[in-house]
């Protein structure tokens, strides 16, 4: 893969990423309500002092300076202070942040393990009972919304069995084998609930991919040279067929967010997500603004590397 | 597409004899799609399951008169009894009747959300796919943005942001409702105009209209009359979709406690309420949970059915 293709996505990834500030910036922009607003109501403060407050903040400047005072502030990392939390907004969410990225981590490596090895199975066998049964089963997996399946397993793990934990704890008393172990258990429903969702819409990506390049020629081709089934499939159909996924995994990257979020605030592990939605209960505008602005960066950040990737699994890709 | 070769030959040829080669009984446009839908057994089920919800909430509170916020300490957090199916939650109001309730905002905020999408999505893709060249470029830029926002944290940002002004506009209820379905409708019509924009670009190019043109059709009438509604299939498969998409969106944000107010109980709402007594009172969560799970499942297998029914070159 040549040093262009992967410039050139960088470079297509800075419109985007200014295109959502953009977006960001006009929502606010739009808001109504002043930051100010308190002031007037309030006889303490003079307007004299109003004014020159407003003055000094530049509120009063056209809208698209603001927006670019805005945007470099928040590329040289000033993102603001959190009054509720009384410390800057990028010390906190980079303290929240690990948890949610591994949480969401695990979440894709369980939905990539199970979908597909069934993906692949069900295309092979179109039609058969068991792609009838995994396909019933990827359209319950993703009409289950991720708070209904958290509370299922809260109720069954939690309650009913005792099992499992159902609060994610973030300081474990223990060390070593024990403080894995306390964090695997915490971890498995919020990662299981995130996961099968994932992985329910993933299976139908797979299987109709698996079929789109089952039926080429190259295929037959392998299979007349006498390669024996099981090599067929792995070697020259998923190989190939597993490229469009790469992509579709990374576009299901901002509805995964949507999922985290949810499960964060269901196991109520100290992420992001619940990081966002303490924010907005509390108005918290500089939090809340900061972790969108991080939650689209991610997404962007996912379709690069799905664009790069993609460039390195498909070589023709990177030529065109 | 397909089918229309062999037709068109025998229509070609003999126009008596083309008559006796079809089947006796001739089939409408509508009916074939109905014949190829019924094929979809799962989606037939489903749609006798949706149109069973939609009878209940829509018939429900003439069967069921239990008002919705009933007030009764002394029958609270029961399990599901005579006098109450549902049972009753933590002020022991009646669940089902409350379910009732809540199932038509649901069901309208989904329809609703799902026509704002529709009609965002089919106007670009429409202008997208008619003008090409630089405009075709910018729209399928702003399509492409708008596919890569992170959906909820801006959905809650935009809620938040908001909310105050729409509910003094509008009144609570009203406010929450129209920013709700403003949203979300504006949030899901990227995939619905790049349908339309791809059905138009090949369209578009069809003889008829061509032929269309040549007889001195505006552009206008071109596209409202030709190419629209043989372009509507895809889109209505995909509206169908977002009308599920759009129901767990609702239900997400009520879940959060930042959709609906506390005395609108939709179902995401009675799920937020229940989440704290899943250990007394399980049956609170399960009903307004299952019911979404029930919509959301019967929707997305009709708009699978659809899909055999409207677009049959994506049957394999």
């Amino acid at each position: 893969m040549s040093r262009t293709y992967i410039l050139r996505r960088v470079l297509i990834a800075i419109p985007s990423l200014l295109g959502i500030s953009l977006v960001l910036y006009t929502v606010l922009a739009l808001a109504p309500g002043d930051p100010f607003g308190e002031l007037v109501t309030n006889p303490n403060v003079p307007p004299e002092v109003r004014i020159a407050l407003r003055e000094k903040f530049g509120l009063d400047d056209p809208v698209w300076i603001r927006y670019v005072r805005w945007l470099s502030a928040m590329l040289q990392g000033d993102w603001g202070f959190s009054f509720v939390s009384r410390m800057d907004v990028d010390d906190l969410i980079l303290q929240r942040l690990p948890t949610t990225v591994a949480v969401i981590g695990a979440a894709q490596l369980l939905a990539i393990t199970v979908a597909i090895p069934i993906g692949v199975l069900a295309a092979t066998r179109p039609y058969s009972v068991f792609d009838q049964i995994a396909n019933t089963l990827a359209f319950v997996g993703f009409s289950l919304p991720t708070f209904f399946t958290g509370l299922l397993l809260i109720l069954i793990f939690s309650v009913q069995l005792d099992w499992l934990p159902f609060v994610y704890r973030s300081d474990v008393q223990a060390t070593g084998w024990k403080w894995w172990w306390e964090q695997f258990r915490q971890s498995i429903m919020p990662v299981t609930v995130l996961g099968l969702f994932q992985g329910a819409a993933l299976v139908r990506y797979v299987r109709s991919s698996v079929l789109d390049v089952i039926k080429l020629d190259y295929v037959t081709t392998a299979r007349s040279k006498g390669i024996g089934e099981p090599k067929v499939i792995t070697k020259h159909v998923v190989r190939n067929a597993l490229i469009p996924v790469v992509t579709l995994v990374a576009l299901q990257l901002p509805v995964v967010f949507g999922g985290a979020i949810v499960t964060e605030q269901i196991f109520r592990i100290p992420g992001i997500g619940s990081l966002l939605i303490s924010a907005i209960l509390a108005n918290d505008t500089p939090v809340i603004m900061g972790v969108t602005f991080v939650f689209s960066c991610l997404v962007v950040a996912f379709n690069l590397i799905a664009d790069i990737v993609y460039g390195w699994l498909d070589p023709r890709i990177a030529f065109r | 597409m397909a089918g229309s070769t062999p037709a068109s030959l025998s229509v070609d040829s003999a126009t008596g004899a083309a008559l006796t080669d079809r089947p006796a009984r001739s089939t409408s446009l509508g009916g074939e799609a109905w014949r190829r839908f019924r094929k979809h057994r799962l989606a037939v089920v489903s749609m006798v399951v949706l149109l069973l919800i939609i009878a209940a909430i829509g018939l429900g509170p003439f069967v069921w008169k239990v008002p919705i916020n009933d007030i009764d300490f002394g029958a609270k957090l029961r399990g599901p009894s005579l006098t109450h199916p549902f049972g009753t939650d933590d002020l022991g109001q009646d669940v089902l009747a409350r379910m009732i309730y809540g199932g038509r905002i649901s069901l309208a905020v989904g329809l609703a959300a799902m026509f704002v999408a529709l009609i965002v999505g089919v106007m670009i893709g429409a202008i997208a796919g008619m003008a090409s060249g630089r405009v075709d470029a910018a729209l399928m830029w702003m399509t492409d943005l708008f596919l890569s926002l992170p959906q909820l944290p801006l959905l809650l940002l935009v809620i938040y942001l908001f909310r105050d002004a729409l509910k003094s506009m509008f009144g609570v209820e009203m406010g929450v409702f129209v920013l709700i379905v403003l949203v979300i409708g504006g949030l899901r019509w990227m995939p619905v105009a790049r349908l339309v924009r791809a059905q138009f670009l090949s369209l578009r190019e069809k003889e008829f209209v061509e032929a269309a043109r040549a007889l001195g059709a505006s552009r206008i009438r071109l596209v409202i009359r030709h190419i629209l509604p043989n372009a509507m299939g895809p889109v209505i498969v995909a509206g169908t979709i977002d009308v599920a998409a759009a129901i767990i969106a609702e239900s997400t944000l009520s879940f959060l406690g930042l959709g609906f107010p506390p005395d609108v109980p939709t179902w995401g709402r009675v799920l937020f309420d229940a989440k704290d007594y899943l250990d007394i009172a399980p049956h609170w969560a399960l009903f307004p949970g299952a019911l979404i799970f029930l919509t959301v499942l019967s929707i997305n297998f009709i708009g699978d059915g659809l899909r055999d029914a409207l677009d049959p070159r994506r049957v394999l």
